[in-house]
């Protein structure tokens, strides 16, 4: 008896006190939101809109609608073209920045993060100030007389792709930068000692060594960009839908919510692909948390 | 001689990619800044009409733009304060005990970092409203704190990863008791990885917009009302507020990592 006290002591009332509020927390904000989204994408709506407990796989059937299936095809391509061009981009960025030797090399990184304490949406604003009909892109062309009239830059697939790869390209760079970083030179020099023309030793040497960097970028790139509706709202105008303009619908203007939770259980289920084959690849989710 | 041409083509080369990248990152900034002394007052504002400091006088008079800045700065706050607080304790518990559902709260701990903010927004909505919790302040905190917890987890974690516990046991040995020991040896050790979880929590929380614009009933936050504004123009008072506070963040980002600056 005596015994069990001192252990209660000593070891569950620490974790239940260390524990308990993290699980408290996970617990009720985190698994029965999503555990309860899951029962709601199976529940139906009475003429009022409420949410009403009849079961019903309707849901699921209307995410075959024939402009639903547009829409994903949609999203898949945006979202991969961001990816790509956020390694693209982000890879020869982050090694030149990474290999820096001097005391530049912080103020560089500095100064990748500083655009980013902006607020996102402002950012995405100025990006729509810049490209608009009457914004500064074309009052630009149009004084160079390059055009005569102003040029429609916005409400296209490539205005959304470009929003969407400024605002996820952080998160391609700060992994990839971890990656290049622990790099260890003397394997360049001993490839290139060996005979290896340079484009050799990227692809043998420098490419598997920093993979992983590319495949939590990805990650953290791909999964976020389906769900940025607002990116697309702003700079695509409703052209350019994703799968995350139409679960916002059904939660507002829509009033559809079992439809909109059907939706999210795609997300959910892209979510969970998308990091098994992560680990499959030999990914660490600690490396995932910005 | 050929590959000392080569090795400083290829460095004027990586030069010129890195200033335009850069340049791509602060273009929507430096549009936001100029145009903040823009005297154009017709919507949707863009064309320049000429330099004036109109905007920022005229942002005191904002008082519903002031108070939704006010609004996130107490919410990044308070919610930095409870993460960091709950994520901190939750790290060490963790770190330290075996109980039944580790794994379990593990795997729930990844969620807020992968899944579409979008997905974390809207069941949050859908249990506030099963529940009756009315849609405000306190959702949005509650929802803040939520989100922000795994990342001082991980920072935290990562200190831990490299902490030796002995020193705590010869602090018990010397006399010290549990609590004292805590205060006096764990958390000074663990304090860089306290501090980068919840500078990284405040950060996400001042940025975040689509897990607020689903559960923040009347209180606005200030991404709220830019978005609100969006459709219609965003005038350049909000523009002057947003210059103001990029200046704020990086005169806070100078003083305190003002060694980056100095000269060896």
């Amino acid at each position: 008896m005596k015994k069990t006290r001192h252990e209660l002591r000593a070891n569950t009332l620490p974790a239940l006190l260390t524990v308990g509020p993290v699980t408290l927390i996970m617990v009720l904000l985190i698994a029965i939101p999503l555990i309860y989204v899951a029962v709601m994408s199976l529940c139906s709506i009475d003429e009022f809109y409420n949410v009403t407990l009849d079961f019903t796989t309707d849901n699921y059937m209307q995410l075959f609608n024939a402009d639903y299936l547009k829409i994903y095809m949609q999203s898949l391509v945006i979202a991969t073209v961001t990816t790509i061009l956020c390694i693209l981009i982000g890879y020869p960025f982050s090694y030149v920045i990474a290999r820096t030797k001097s005391k530049k090399k912080k103020i560089l990184y500095m100064m990748v993060i500083i655009p980013f304490w902006t607020n996102s949406l402002i950012r995405i604003y100025g990006w729509r100030t810049f490209l608009g009909t009457s914004g500064w892109l074309n009052s630009l062309l149009m004084s160079l007389h390059i055009v005569d009239e102003p040029v429609e830059l916005l409400y296209k697939t490539g205005t959304t792709i470009l929003g969407m790869v400024y605002c996820l390209i952080p998160f391609m760079i700060l992994p990839l930068y971890t990656a290049i970083e622990k790099l260890d030179t003397s394997l360049l020099e001993a490839s290139s000692d060996l005979g290896a023309k340079p484009a050799e030793t990227f692809f043998e040497v420098i490419l598997p060594l920093t993979s992983s960097g590319i495949f939590s970028g990805s990650l953290m790139v791909f999964i976020p960009c389906l769900g940025y509706f607002f990116v697309s709202d702003i700079l695509g105008g409703g052209n350019t839908d994703m799968i995350g303009n139409l679960i916002e619908r059904q939660f507002q203007s829509g009033n559809n919510w079992p439809l909109g939770a059907a939706l999210s259980i795609i997300l959910i289920l892209v979510t969970l692909i998308l990091v098994k084959i992560y680990q499959k690849l030999g990914g660490d989710m600690d490396s995932l948390g910005v | 001689m050929k590959k000392q041409r080569r090795e400083k083509r290829n460095k004027r080369l990586s030069v010129i990619f890195c200033t335009l990248v850069y340049l791509f990152l602060f273009l929507p900034i430096s549009v936001i800044v100029v145009n903040s002394f823009n005297a154009s007052t017709t919507k949707p504002y863009m064309s320049w009409k000429g330099f004036t400091f109109d905007w920022y006088i005229k942002l005191w008079d904002n008082t519903s733009l002031l108070e939704a800045f006010g609004t996130t700065m107490i919410i990044a706050i308070v919610s930095t304060i409870f993460a960091t607080i709950i994520g901190t304790l939750g790290a060490i518990g963790m770190y330290r005990y075996k109980f039944k559902g580790k794994n379990i709260i593990d795997a729930l701990l990844y969620i807020p970092v992968v899944i579409p903010e979008i997905v974390l927004g809207i069941s949050l909505l859908t249990i506030f409203a099963k529940v009756n919790v009315p849609r405000g302040m306190l959702t949005l905190i509650l929802a803040h704190v939520t989100f922000c917890i795994p990342f001082v987890i991980f920072n935290v974690r990562a200190r831990l990863s490299g902490y030796d516990q002995s020193i705590e046991e010869a602090s018990m040995d010397l006399g010290a008791n549990r609590i004292v020991t805590f205060f006096e040896i764990t958390l000074p050790v663990l304090a860089p990885g306290i501090l980068g979880g919840a500078l990284l929590a405040f950060t996400l929380s001042i940025d975040d917009v689509i897990i607020s614009y689903f559960v923040y009933g009347q209180t606005k936050t200030y991404p709220l009302k830019v978005m609100e504004s969006v459709k219609s123009g965003v005038a350049p008072d909000v523009n002057a507020l947003s210059t103001l506070i990029l200046i704020g963040t990086i005169v806070f980002v100078v003083l305190t990592q003002g060694d980056l600056f100095k000269k060896k």
